[in-house]
């Protein structure tokens, strides 16, 4: 397992996180204020340990729980309303599920106000597909009369929805299952595909075949770097040479040697 | 090796895209941001109920407040109410304080005299100390009492968030932040406050697009001097019950001037030494509330009345002690302060003001309040010992000095245009850390100011208006 150890050196160098063996990595992210710490602290209960993000000002929890005898490593990000980095915290965020590659991201909505808080599932789902959404809140949510579809939202998303009220105990045991199966590769998932305007599509057409010639797909959904290129995001540009250093890089680095 | 293949295969590919984006108009950041929430809104409406629609009196008022038709209108018609209340409203106080001060440094005067005390000390006390203080208290402290609860109470209600969401697509064609304009709203209140917020601004570059610009925005200490000029000779031919009317139409104009100038300069600075893009950004609204009226009159007359006046009267008290010696002593023909102002006069007069209205702007670095308390010194001390008992006899006062209306226009203009404050500029290089920007933040108001007030008064004279 070479990917691994690639992995969990990048994890300790540049997140501060280490891993045990076989360990599963975590990540949680959501809204501020969506009760994501509730549904941290639930899951982890006293085995945890707060720090900083290496080198930044920001918060970093991680914690650990076992399920079904399989040991998950949870690591709390930092509560962001979107991940187009334009703050310390959107680009710790990013830089987790992007580089540090966890094994399932839990996304955590809250249920009374979906229609601001999808937007960054959706934005994570872009990423990486192995997503669960965990929509907390519930109860606040009936109390203000909304109704949700969750099988028909499940539907739509591509990912298992888990409808949940943290402080209640509501729904843990099923984000546990779910984060398990996705985890382990028990369950394959199909997210659904942001549908651009036709400007956009055009110019992702032209520009992933350029990316997936630079042979990064593995580790990279080339379809997201190509938006992030169009975003004229410069900052990630920049991670994903450091980042890709330390993968390696293989495709590359054989061209270069047959071209040598 | 590896490295650098990689760097310029992905060099090589930026620099491709960038040129596409150019060609084709640069929005795809914007599309891609519209895009994610067109399917976000279609997932939600297939998705998510509500059950029995009651009244939501909060999306009404969204939906009015920030509607592109009447949005604008709202805000204006807000800021000229507030103006129109404050100044309508501080004159009559004003009238009132200022009787008392002088009745009593009358009374005051009486006691010098009495106990034989010896005119210079009579002259630095009474004459310079305690009357510029009483000045600056009885010219500034109504407006300030009156403004700032508006202030705070329309803060209070939620609907500063609502300006800022407002202002996001023209600071956006600015290519600057939206939370600019509240850093803007933090900048009336004082310049080195709002400095301070522009903290909430996270890239960088926009961040020192606000700093730069958050002088243009009079601040309390420039506020009551500029209503204090336009009450005396804005609309001075009116009928009185319109002229508070025009006096608050001129100092709305004055606020949209140095908006426009926020916008033109953060503009040409996004297109030169801070090039990039304006970053998108989710601006959460916080539910309207209802105001808390203590609290409101707690913080806008402590936390700001009360600040300002103090920083006022510790600054003007000694400031007008001085200016009085440097006005009284003589140096041939002519006080000191004469010689200063007329050395300035001549560079003053190319840009509409006088020696020592350019003389109270210098003086004035330390903090902008003192500006109109030292040029009423200056005035006094070197001209005619007139005493003063009303605004009207300010006008008097100003007139004799050969004030016109372009003069007064060319001091409210300098004065929101001109160099911030020395504090400002402190906390410029503290939040900057850099000392070509902090001087950057003194260099651009300044040439800015001049040349407005130029173009102002040269234009006026050639079309023989002044």
């Amino acid at each position: 397992m070479e990917d691994s150890g690639a992995r969990s050196k990048i994890l300790k160098e540049h997140f501060g996180i280490s891993t045990k063996e076989n360990q599963k990595v975590i990540a949680l992210a959501g809204n501020p204020n969506v009760g994501k710490s509730t549904v941290f602290n639930a899951l982890t209960g006293l085995r945890q340990h707060t720090g900083n993000w290496p080198g930044k000002t920001v918060d970093n929890a991680q914690g650990t729980f076992t399920y079904k005898k399989n040991s998950f490593l949870l690591v709390d990000l930092p509560g962001t309303y979107s991940l187009l980095a334009h703050t310390v915290e959107e680009e710790i965020a990013r830089n987790f599920i992007c580089f540090g590659q966890p094994d399932v991201t839990v996304v955590v909505l809250d249920a009374t106000s979906l229609e601001r808080n999808l937007n960054l599932a959706l934005q994570i789902m872009e990423i990486t597909s192995q997503v669960v959404v965990c929509v907390n809140l519930i109860d606040e949510a009936e109390r203000k009369n909304i109704i949700i579809d969750f099988s028909g939202l499940e539907k739509e998303l591509g990912v298992p929805v888990v409808a949940a009220a943290a402080r209640k105990g509501i729904g843990l045991e099923k984000l546990k299952e779910e984060v398990y199966q996705i985890a382990l590769g028990l369950k394959k998932v199909q997210p659904r595909k942001i549908r651009y305007s036709p400007e956009i599509e055009n110019a992702l057409a032209d520009l992933v075949p350029k990316i997936h010639s630079l042979g990064c797909e593995q580790l990279l959904n080339p379809r997201w770097v190509a938006l992030r290129f169009l975003d004229s995001d410069e900052e990630l540009i920049n991670s994903i040479v450091k980042y890709l250093d330390l993968q390696g890089w293989p495709s590359v680095r054989d061209e270069v040697g047959i071209a040598l | 090796m590896n490295n650098t293949i990689r760097n310029t295969a992905l060099l090589d590919l930026k620099r491709e895209v960038q040129k596409k984006r150019l060609a084709e108009g640069n929005n795809y950041a914007d599309q891609i941001v519209a895009d994610i929430f067109a399917n976000v809104e279609n997932i939600v409406k297939k998705n998510v109920f509500q059950k029995e629609n009651q009244t939501n009196w909060s999306q009404i008022a969204d939906n009015i407040l920030t509607s592109r038709v009447t949005g604008y209108p709202i805000m204006l018609l807000t800021l000229a109410c507030i103006l129109w209340l404050t100044i309508s409203g501080a004159n009559v106080p004003s009238a009132v304080l200022s009787d008392i001060f002088f009745r009593f440094q009358d009374i005051l005067t009486g006691i010098f005299i009495h106990l034989g005390a010896p005119d210079w000390l009579h002259g630095v006390l009474i004459l310079g100390a305690y009357r510029s203080l009483a000045w600056v208290v009885s010219v500034m402290l109504p407006p300030m009492a009156i403004f700032f609860p508006l202030f705070t109470l329309l803060e209070d209600l939620g609907y500063l968030p609502r300006v800022s969401f407002n202002l996001d697509s023209l600071f956006k064609k600015a290519k600057a932040c939206g939370k600019q304009s509240l850093t803007m709203c933090m900048g009336f209140g004082c310049n080195a406050a709002g400095v301070t917020s522009c903290r909430i601004i996270d890239s960088p570059r926009e961040r020192l697009i606000a700093i730069l610009t958050n002088n243009f925005v009079p601040c309390n200490g420039r506020f009551p001097a500029l209503i204090a000029i336009g009450m005396i000779f804005g609309a001075g031919t009116l009928p009185l019950h319109l002229q508070s009317a025009a006096i608050a139409g001129i100092i709305t104009g004055m606020i949209l001037l140095g908006i426009a100038v926020t916008f033109v300069v953060s503009w040409v600075l996004s297109h030169t030494l801070l090039k990039g893009e304006a970053s998108s950004l989710v601006l959460e609204l916080p539910p309207y509330r209802k105001p808390k009226i203590g609290s409101i009159l707690y913080r806008s007359f402590i936390d700001r009345t009360v600040f300002v006046l103090r920083r006022a009267v510790v600054v003007a008290a000694p400031a007008g002690a001085i200016i009085w010696l440097v006005g009284n002593v003589y140096v041939g023909e002519m006080s000191l302060l004469a010689h200063i102002a007329n050395f300035l006069d001549p560079l003053a007069f190319v840009i509409g003001l006088d020696g020592f209205i350019l003389l109270a702007f210098i003086l004035g670095l330390p903090a902008n309040e003192i500006v109109f308390p030292i040029l009423i010194m200056g005035y006094l001390s070197s001209s005619y010992m007139i005493e003063l008992e009303n605004l009207a006899d300010l006008q008097t006062l100003l007139v004799s000095n050969g004030w016109t209306w372009l003069t007064a226009l060319c001091t409210m203009l300098f004065s929101l245009l001109h160099w911030p404050c020395a504090t400002t500029l402190l906390t410029t290089l503290k939040e900057t850390g850099s000392k070509k920007w902090s001087l950057f933040a003194f260099l651009i108001p300044t040439v800015i100011a001049f040349l407005i007030c130029f173009a102002v008064a040269q234009s006026a004279r050639l079309l023989g208006l002044a």
